[in-house]
């Protein structure tokens, strides 16, 4: 078994008197892929959000290769080159070309040397078929295409874990399955995720593990992702799965 | 119309449109600067000054230039602050100035969604250099016609200069008909002058204008 | 230390004498808003329409309006049309057309805008309903339009006072100059005032134009 790379204690976040997520404890091993689904307002995008930082918390703790993650802690910034994010609607930088969103954290973060960033930002759009649109403007593409491109930009830091946050969801139809395409070569690779997905195929075939989140709280977890979207063992997860079918009963 | 009439004035509408250019350009840089400043306190919230720079921004924008110029030029001096009038008209218009420039910055950083910041942060970078690489080229591009905007309703303010004795093109004007009573000549000459300052900011503002929507939407 | 002149304001009626000088000030602003309205409206909706030639008359009047200081345009209007027509003008009515001229061309501006800005579905979702055409624009595309306006047109008001300001300098008896007179008439008792008086007449605008402007920022936020 990978050695232990996130883990998860007691996470307590809520706003007043409202808890978001409630007492959660999770660990992700290296290599791993956690899908985590769940109805909307589940908790399951403010649960990634904590994971990078990116709001505060109440309560219990993040540790990244046993170092704490906490926001505004002096820390953080290089914490964060460790974890690479992708958000649902693909915030390129609008000024700057497709090559220069890549190479930009990697440069001024890492101190990189450019020429050394760009061969390795220029494979990588290369891996996901992009190359061609290097000196574009994000403007000039498409969603999927500025997804993959997101994805990339998030890849150059050499993030340890990478968390994708409903990533597919803002996407037309048709430009669903590439951006997934791109995910699945990388758990083919070997990259760590934590994955929040609304596409439960997607979900079926990427999961090493599932989470099933509802109000803030893990109530079901399987290491059989086929078992779990077949056979789920609480009546909620069985619910939840079940608005995906359309059978009429 | 008396062509020659207004040949022989043109000497003196040359030189005050120098005056207003010179005293104009120069307020608009302090106003800028002023801006920047004002916009950096608000955005780090600096305490004391933040409410102090709020002050300012409200009371500026919400009086006339021609009444804060006859406070800075007719009531300081009371109090023993002078100022010579060149002075007076810069400083006024680069307060004035200031104030419009505070709210336009404001919004142009105000425009730019916080998840450009999350994702540089995500990044790794840390709050300045997100703000440097990311937020602040962002906040300028769509700050910029705003800025334009109020250049223009600088360059234009500075009309109330001659109520300071300055020998602005309102003062010649003003000063010509009251002395030959060649009034249409005068009236003339003024709005050609002032045609001559602000035509030329006005079309490279839309043109810059229209560049720049073009770089944001791409079409 | 002598007195800074706020005595002075207390004097009989000087207080009084200021602040009708600076109801001078409102009173052409809300004349020529109200003008400017009116005639916005009606420019604005011509404005929506496809004629060349009305474009580019429109494009030149707000062109003008634009650039031309509003003091060029007062002294135009006082000084250059009686001149060139002979007519009798005071300052005041001079003053009225000058700002009607003024925000006429910002109302028809904010009129167009707002009108164009109502998206076609509004129309086409109206009318699919089987509403006349009539009640499209009564209950779904005014009523947004206007909406969108109202912020706006409060603002002008404010910019409006502000720039009635200018009116002195064609000669009319407005807060400065009232203020001027009374730094004038109380010269040897209190050479001072000019510091409180003019301070004073600094504080009144801001009492007058802030709530108003706040009042238009605030609609704006509600009705966004």
């Amino acid at each position: 078994m990978e050695k232990e790379l996130l883990r998860i204690e007691h996470l307590k976040k809520g706003y007043g008197t409202n808890d978001v997520i409630n007492d959660l404890s999770l660990t992700v091993r290296k290599g791993e892929v956690i899908v985590v689904i769940g109805p909307s307002g589940c908790g399951k995008s403010t649960l990634l959000r904590c994971v990078n930082a990116l709001e505060d918390i109440q309560g219990g703790q993040i540790l990244l290769d046993g170092e704490p993650v906490r926001k505004n802690a002096p820390n953080i910034s290089r914490m964060r080159e460790k974890i690479g994010m992708v958000f649902q609607s693909y915030d390129l930088f609008p000024h700057r070309t497709i090559l220069d969103n890549i190479t930009l954290a990697p440069m001024k973060v890492q101190k990189r040397k450019k020429a050394e960033v760009e061969q390795e930002a220029l494979e990588l759009l290369d891996r996901v078929g992009l190359k061609d649109r290097k000196d574009d403007y994000p403007r000039q593409l498409s969603g999927g295409q500025k997804q993959r491109v997101a994805i990339v930009r998030a890849l150059c830091m050499h993030p340890e874990i990478l968390l994708l946050d409903e990533i597919t969801a803002a996407l037309d139809p048709e430009m669903v399955r590439e951006v997934l395409d791109v995910v699945l070569s990388l758990a083919k690779a070997g990259s760590t995720m934590m994955i929040v997905t609304h596409e439960m195929a997607f979900a079926k075939a990427i999961a090493d593990r599932v989470i099933f989140l509802e109000n803030g709280q893990i109530v079901e977890e399987s290491s059989d992702p086929k078992a779990f979207f077949e056979r789920p063992e609480t009546e909620r997860a069985r619910q939840f799965l079940h608005t995906f079918d359309y059978e009429s009963d | 119309m008396d062509l020659a009439v207004m040949q022989s004035y043109l000497p003196l509408y040359r030189d005050a449109l120098f005056l207003t250019l010179r005293i104009g350009w120069q307020g608009v840089f302090l106003a800028l600067v002023f801006g920047l400043v004002c916009v950096i306190i608000l955005h780090l919230k600096i305490p004391v000054l933040k409410t102090l720079t709020g002050f300012y921004v409200e009371l500026f924008r919400n009086t006339p230039l021609l009444v804060q110029l006859f406070f800075l030029y007719f009531a300081l001096p009371r109090i023993g602050i002078r100022m010579t009038p060149e002075f007076t008209g810069c400083l006024g218009l680069g307060l004035i100035g200031g104030a419009y420039m505070t709210e336009t910055f404001r919004s142009g950083l105000e425009s730019v969604p916080k998840i450009q910041e999350e994702s540089a942060q995500s990044l790794g970078m840390t709050p300045l250099l997100a703000f440097r690489h990311v937020i602040l080229p962002q906040a300028v591009a769509s700050s910029v016609p705003g800025i334009l905007a109020n250049v223009i309703f600088l360059l234009k303010e500075t009309s109330v200069f001659s109520t300071i004795s300055l020998m602005d093109l309102m003062f010649t004007a003003k000063d010509l008909i009251g002395m030959y009573a060649k009034t249409i000549e005068c009236l003339v000459l003024l709005v050609i002058f002032y045609l001559i300052m602000l035509l030329p900011v006005s079309v490279a503002g839309s043109v810059l204008e229209r560049r720049l929507r073009h770089a944001e939407f791409g079409d | 230390m002598q007195s800074l002149g706020i005595d002075v304001l207390l004097r009989g009626t000087n207080f009084l004498r200021l602040l009708s000088g600076l109801w001078v000030a409102v009173r052409i602003s809300l004349i020529s808003v109200a003008i400017s309205i009116a005639f916005g409206i009606v420019m604005g909706m011509l404005m929506t329409s496809k004629n060349r030639i009305l474009q580019v008359i429109f494009r030149i009047y707000l062109e003008i309006v634009r650039i031309m200081p509003q003091m060029v345009l007062l002294f135009i209007v006082y000084f250059g049309t009686t001149r060139v027509f002979g007519w009798n003008l005071s300052s005041e009515k001079a003053a009225v057309i000058v700002f009607s001229f003024w925000g006429t061309a910002e109302m028809g501006d904010l009129v167009r805008g707002a009108l164009i800005s109502i998206p076609k579905i509004q129309y086409e979702s109206a009318r699919a309903l089987g509403m006349k055409e009539k009640d499209v624009y009564l209950y779904v595309i005014l009523p947004q339009t206007i909406r969108r306006m109202i912020p706006l047109s409060i603002n002008l008001i404010t910019r409006m006072i502000k720039t009635t300001s200018l009116v002195m300098m064609i000669g009319m008896v407005e807060v400065l100059k009232v203020g001027q007179q009374i730094i004038e008439a109380n010269r040897r008792t209190s050479p001072n005032a000019a510091f409180g008086v003019f301070a004073v007449v600094f504080i009144l605008y801001f009492l007058i134009c802030w709530p108003i402007s706040r009042l238009s920022v605030w609609l704006e936020k509600r009705w966004a």
